[in-house]
């Protein structure tokens, strides 16, 4: 390989690429590396100055993620031997555990919401792609313009309106109504990348099967999607990432039923504030459906970021 | 099988004239090959029928039934495309047995089984049965999308150049096997090509098209031997007619003739106007000489064995002419 090539980069070069790529990685992995010991810190480990990398692990925080906590008398407690490895944790601080606390039920919430939009903006998304893609529609081009532009507004501008409204349908603070909400927003991304997916299949695909003997719907069905399931998948990922991580929308509309995680992780309170543990131990698992959701899929992840420019 | 008819059809992509008022009669049975250059409206003919395509007016006809508002499932026609053809996500025995599997024909497995294996064998590719579609080479894909039609007893076959992207020897093979095919399924084919060699080797008839008209339908020997215009007779016959002024030769032109067209076998040599050897090629079986005639070049074929070389003159006068009038129109 002589130094010009233009097939093959330089050692030199690969090596200031690799140096990039680890720094950027660096930065991005630090603050979640960060979050993830800070979980098992002690209260006063995790505030204390200078920050410390070697510490004693605990599950506290943990603990006081998932319970919540009374302060008892003396009396009580030396009447009440604790039950198990958390109480005894708790009772450092005199208190005893009264029951589970709602982060349970707001990650619940999460889930519900989350992959429940992200299979009806794909599976909406897809059929309509499909449509835009392989059917004469008049005003095609102004009907996408104008599916795109829903997602030119700071969600924040429409928040008051959606708030009016929902309340008027009863759909404030419901599962129903989020799943809804996400999926508004989110069509139009799905709209979008899967129609660019879906022009990148060929036509005769499908005409070769309408001549086999098949509807259009089964055309659809058994040749299409199966082909677009790269698509599928990064789309899927894109959309669960909003749902998963919205934030604004769900303090302005959710309360007691059906909020979902992102709102509640930051009320988590402890003794004398807030419970940074506890916090850190609750972001780090509601990083994890996330997490897992995109190594799965990350196969298709990979070929479909290139948003299907690279044919096979 | 059935026959297949189509009566005034005509269609349209925006302001481009496809197909243009087309009759076209398919026999039972027959191996009709359209014929024309890109553009000319082959594939669209083939859509039309097929049902991909909707007629802006006029009747598709199959088997008697007119088709016009079916669906291509309800039509009951193959097809074969060009490339793209095969289903990528599944194994060729699975593309095979596609068509069979579908709601319409709903075969038992056992007889798809059985269907499977027997094209495969016509097509020489029961070893890649369990291959996956996009693990085949060129003329494989091809072969196993030919077999998927195959597999099926539909009204008509349609087949868009199936054979254009292969090469050489396999087109030959592939010639011979679907003539094959064809005699013994007594199969009622459309074909599409630009090839006049896979027109003449393997249609019952030709159907030549320009721009959208069918300008002549007959079979090979009729329109090699009666072109009803000089476009038709350029299109068959290899090396080309030679389309010549009128009274460059000894021809005794019928008035209004403008054009003759010589096929380079109705050449004689030895008697009439002076003509100049250009270049001698010897193919083996016959020999092309190339000839200058006034400036005008005129190709034809001599004795294998010729001792002609180029700067040599000789006489040439013409054997059975066809004559065209200023538009291209054969006078009789």
């Amino acid at each position: 390989m002589s130094a010009h090539s233009i097939t093959e980069p330089t050692d030199r070069a690969k090596w200031i690429a690799g140096g990039l790529v680890v720094l950027y990685a660096l930065v991005t992995m630090i603050p979640l590396a960060w979050i993830m010991l800070t979980g098992f810190k002690s209260p006063a480990d995790a505030i204390s100055y200078p920050p410390k990398v070697v510490f004693e692990p605990t599950l506290e925080g943990y603990v006081n993620l998932f319970t919540t906590r009374t302060r008892q008398t003396d009396d009580f407690l030396a009447a009440n031997p604790p039950q198990n490895w958390a109480d005894e944790i708790v009772r450092q601080y005199d208190m005893v555990i009264v029951g589970p606390s709602k982060f349970g039920e707001r990650f619940l919430n999460s889930v519900i919401i989350g992959f429940g939009s992200t299979f009806l903006s794909v599976f909406l998304g897809t059929l309509a792609a499909y449509a835009f893609s392989r059917f004469k529609i008049p005003l095609a081009d102004d009907l996408l313009f104008f599916i795109l532009s829903t997602r030119m507004m700071p969600p924040i501008a429409v928040a008051i309106p959606i708030f009016l409204m929902y309340r008027n349908l009863g759909l404030s603070d419901t599962h129903l109504g989020m799943i809804l909400l996400y999926t508004a927003v989110n069509i139009s991304l799905a709209v979008w990348l899967l129609k660019g997916f879906i022009d990148e299949i060929p036509r005769e695909y499908e005409e070769a099967a309408l001549i086999d003997g098949y509807t259009r719907f089964q055309a659809f069905y058994k040749v299409v999607l199966p082909q677009a399931a790269t698509g599928i998948a990064s789309t899927a990922i894109f959309c669960l990432i909003f749902a998963w991580n919205e934030y604004a929308f769900a303090v302005l509309l959710t309360s007691a039923t059906a909020q979902t995680a992102p709102p509640f992780i930051p009320t988590i309170i402890g003794i004398g504030g807030l419970d940074w543990p506890a916090v850190a131990a609750g972001a780090t698992i509601f990083l994890l459906p996330v997490m897992i959701f995109t190594i799965l899929l990350r196969k298709h992840l990979l070929r479909g970021i290139t948003f299907g420019a690279v044919r096979k | 099988m059935a026959e297949v008819q189509l009566q005034g059809v005509s269609k349209s992509f925006k302001s481009t004239k496809a197909v243009i008022e087309m009759d076209m009669t398919v026999p039972n049975g027959a191996f009709v090959v359209l014929l024309g250059p890109t553009g000319a409206g082959k594939t669209t003919t083939l859509r039309l029928i097929a049902g991909l395509e909707k007629a802006d007016s006029g009747d598709i006809r199959i088997g008697g039934e007119t088709v016009n508002t079916l669906t291509p499932a309800q039509r009951d026609v193959a097809m074969v495309f060009q490339q793209y053809s095969l289903y990528p996500h599944m194994s060729v025995r699975d593309n095979l047995a596609f068509p069979l599997r579908s709601p319409i024909l709903k075969t038992p497995e056992d007889e798809i089984a059985r269907k499977v294996q027997d094209v495969a064998d016509v097509l020489h590719i029961p070893h890649k049965l369990d291959n996956k579609a996009t693990e085949l080479s060129g003329g494989e894909m091809q072969r196993v999308s030919i077999g998927r039609a195959l597999v099926r007893d539909p009204s008509i076959y349609l087949m868009d150049e199936p054979l254009s992207s292969l090469d050489a020897k396999l087109r030959a093979d592939l010639r011979v096997e679907l003539k094959r095919i064809h005699a013994e399924m007594a199969a009622t084919l459309l074909y599409v090509t630009h090839d006049q060699i896979e027109a003449m080797t393997m249609a019952t008839h030709v159907g030549v098209l320009d721009e959208g008209r069918l300008v002549q339908f007959g079979t090979p020997r009729e329109i090699y031997q009666n072109p009803s215009t000089a476009y038709v007779a350029a299109r068959l016959g290899q090396p080309r007619i030679n389309l010549l002024p009128v009274g460059l030769l000894d021809d005794n032109a019928p008035p209004g003739a403008s054009q003759v067209g010589l096929r380079p076998e109705n050449i004689r040599q030895g008697s009439g106007r002076d003509a100049v050897v250009v270049r001698v090629e010897h193919l083996g079986d016959q020999t092309r000489l190339h000839l200058k005639v006034s400036d005008h070049d005129v190709v034809t074929l001599t004795d294998p064995h010729t001792s002609l070389a180029p700067g040599q003159t000789i006489q040439i006068a013409p054997d059975n002419p066809v004559f065209f009038d200023a538009e291209g129109a054969r006078i009789t």
